[in-house]
């Protein structure tokens, strides 16, 4: 791989914007389905490389945002207790529950870590055999073959200390529903090029043909998406629908099979609650039967922990596109990333922290900010 | 002082958590809600990186004054060490004040279990760096707690430096108009340590940026008495700093993406990392705003130094928007550069 040198960056991001304006005669609006997608966006002022007619809507595809609030209490649940290593990918530990946030809670002491890959947890309960190892095992079906390799490893060494606390979460069940919305407005995808990677594209070809929409199979750097928005628009141009890859340098048609099939052995489908969203069915994974005994939910008896949501907090009308961060009166104001109202505001792929660590903020608003830091 | 014995709760922690070291949001909320109403003094409260106080003569000469602790951890990492680093620190927060460094102070706090051999290690490499930055250390203090209280050792370093007559950079002092250095590319240091921390192999192997920088402040300011400020992007990185000049000199800053200089491993492991070389510690790099008049002559005064031969500059101090960084991103478009909100990276200095 090379990266690309600044000036040859600002050359090509200016030929894909060219080519968009030029494709461009009416007003379209397009749905970036990750959260990393929506990051890159805000960051690199993708959008105000565009013409006025090209709306981009955020999608639901950040993991850490969609986490339900009940599972974040069952993490602190779990994670309280004294004999407990609780291992975590570092975004979820800012993630507020009921009652604080994984992070209050280390700074009180219980032992809490920062993971960057699910295998090092096995190390920690190998080392540690005296203690019960949890891993928040999160994410889309990105991370998800990641999570059950380690928990299948787990199982065949007959690591008895080690569970995971399993809140995986499927993409296209949730471009469905709001497809299903008769309040949504999206008129094309750029598809999660790495839930694609693993996955395939064959599991978007029907929702493209039912919905007649365009999905475009889109990557995450500044020049990926806007070639992923130059295609998508002259989909709808031309009135095509139907499953286009821009990523074909990662992503094959096919997808990972070995992930595939790793995923089936390890997971089953179930129905899943969203933050924000609300029950969606059939949209989650769950450890199988036979991993029962390195599943947290059983091994700490806390599936029956339930907990209602705020209700002030728009983050579900803003993970289906239909409100923008800006439109609501709580943003960057009793909403911001040190005290959260709600899920897009958590993580720094959501939608609500990305415009608020970009800037995106009522100018009024802004002034306001940098007096009170003044 | 009324608030010092009732001071506002720091954001909806009770407790420290560890973003609260980190330099950015957290930490600068706990300055103002806990220290800074309890120390209210004018010299503290400006915030520099060193404290002025009036010389023993009525020259005009001032004593410049800082401390800084050193918890990094590993203790040893490519490029440097705990004592290299405790030296550093505390050499360059009176050097970017336009202070000669003259002595330091050194005290150890020793976990039971540490390896003498590891400790003569830290001490010979303190004394090296001293003698590369033209200080002494003068005075010290040794304390060892338990095993488990500490992790390894933990050092604090003081200094005393002189600005001579005529010298007044300060983070309040950059003016519009002034253009932005940096002296080399950014977050060398923080990834080193990580690179350590996480076991990521780069084909070049990448050294911590850890150097004094007495002998590059010295030619910077001998060619150009117009240097408004300068500051060392520690912890919170070249944002931090950024920030620090935006909000304290009450103006608006703009950077060029495209202009700021990185490394390709540290672009590399900050992408694999979900992290932001912006935010990224260096222990030897400063960031200097400079007459636009003057600022190709510091320049090149810089890049002809063996510390700076990687500067660059990178942006202007505007009038517009004071108290905000803006950056424009490398494909064109424009976005504020907002303030680290939590903890990017621990125990990194």
């Amino acid at each position: 791989m090379r990266r690309l040198e600044p000036d040859e960056s600002r050359r090509l991001a200016d030929h894909w914007a060219n080519e968009i304006a030029r494709s461009t005669t009416r007003p379209w609006k397009i749905m970036e389905v990750c959260g990393g997608q929506t990051q890159t966006i805000v960051k690199f002022g993708i959008d105000q490389l565009l013409p006025p007619q090209i709306e981009l809507l955020h999608g639901p595809g950040c993991p850490v945002c969609v986490t339900p609030l009940e599972m974040i209490d069952r993490a602190l649940t779990i994670a309280r207790a004294r004999d407990v290593i609780f291992c975590s990918f570092g975004d979820m530990l800012r993630v507020p529950g009921t009652d604080g946030d994984l992070l209050g809670l280390k700074a009180q002491g219980a032992d809490i870590r920062v993971l960057y890959s699910p295998l090092d947890a096995l190390s920690i309960a190998r080392q540690n055999p005296e203690r019960r190892v949890v891993f928040f095992a999160i994410g889309f079906e990105t991370t998800a073959p990641a999570n059950a390799m380690a928990i299948q490893q787990a199982r065949q060494r007959g690591l008895s200390n080690f569970s995971a606390l399993c809140s995986h979460v499927l993409v296209p069940p949730a471009m469905l529903a709001i497809l299903q919305d008769p309040e949504q407005c999206v008129q094309a995808f750029l598809g999660p090029g790495h839930v694609c990677s693993v996955m395939g594209l064959s599991e978007y070809e029907p929702i493209a043909a039912q919905f007649s929409v365009p999905i475009v199979v889109t990557g995450f750097e500044p020049l990926d998406l806007l070639e992923g928005v130059c295609l998508a628009v002259q989909h709808l141009e031309a009135g095509r629908s139907g499953v286009d890859n821009q990523y074909a340098r990662v992503v094959q048609a096919g997808g990972n099979l070995a992930s595939q099939a790793l995923l089936a052995s390890v997971f089953e489908v179930c129905d899943r609650k969203w933050r924000g969203i609300g029950l969606l069915p059939r949209s989650g994974l769950q450890l199988r039967d036979e991993y029962s005994a390195h599943d947290a939910l059983k091994v700490f008896d806390v599936g029956a922990l339930t907990s209602e949501e705020p209700a002030e907090c728009i983050s579900g009308q803003i993970l289906r596109g239909l409100k923008k961060p800006s439109d609501c009166p709580a943003f960057g104001e009793r909403c911001t990333p040190e005290s959260p109202l709600g899920a897009t505001m958590v993580s720094t792929e959501g939608a609500c922290a990305a415009y608020h660590a970009y800037g995106r903020v009522p100018v009024a608003r802004l002034a306001r900010g940098a007096a009170r830091v003044q | 002082m009324k608030a010092a014995a009732c001071p506002a709760p720091v954001g909806r922690y009770p407790h420290i958590v560890l973003g609260h070291g980190s330099g950015g949001r957290l930490s600068q909320e706990l300055l103002e809600h806990v220290f800074l109403p309890a120390f209210a003094g004018t010299t503290l409260a400006a915030l520099e990186d060193q404290a002025l106080l009036p010389g023993p003569t009525e020259r005009g000469a001032r004593i410049a004054f800082t401390t800084d602790s050193f918890v990094v951890s590993p203790l040893f990492f490519p490029g440097g060490d705990i004592g290299r680093l405790a030296v550093c620190g505390t050499v360059n927060d009176l050097c970017v004040g336009g202070a000669i460094p003259h002595s330091l102070s050194a005290a150890f706090v020793l976990e039971e279990g540490l390896a003498i051999a590891d400790l003569e290690r830290i001490v010979r490499s303190m004394a090296a760096t001293c003698r590369e930055a033209g200080v002494e250390i003068v005075t010290g203090d040794t304390k060892v707690v338990e095993r488990g209280k500490a992790d390894g050792v933990f050092i604090t370093t003081s200094g005393l430096g002189v600005v001579p007559v005529g010298r007044a950079l300060s983070i309040s002092n950059a003016r519009v108009g002034d253009a932005l250095l940096v002296s080399g590319p950014i977050g060398d240091h923080g990834v080193s340590i990580l690179s350590v921390r996480e076991g990521l192999d780069f084909e070049t192997s990448l050294l911590s940026d850890c150097a004094p920088l007495a002998s590059l402040t010295r030619v910077m300011l001998e060619v150009s008495p117009n240097i408004h400020c300068m500051r060392d992007p520690t912890r919170g990185g070249l944002s931090g700093v950024l920030h620090d000049i935006a909000r304290r000199s009450k103006v608006g800053v703009r950077i060029d993406e495209a202009l700021v200089p990185v490394r390709a491993e540290v672009r590399a492991a900050s992408d694999m990392l979900g992290l932001d070389p912006l935010y990224i510690a260096c222990e030897g790099r400063l960031v200097a705003a400079i007459a636009p008049e003057d600022a190709q002559r510091v320049l090149a005064t810089v890049r002809s130094h063996p510390l700076g031969q990687g500067a660059a500059l990178i942006g202007q101090v505007v009038a517009e928007q004071p108290g905000l960084v803006r950056m424009r991103s490398r494909v064109g478009g424009e976005r504020v550069v907002p303030l680290l909100s939590g903890e990017q990276l621990p125990r990194i200095c």
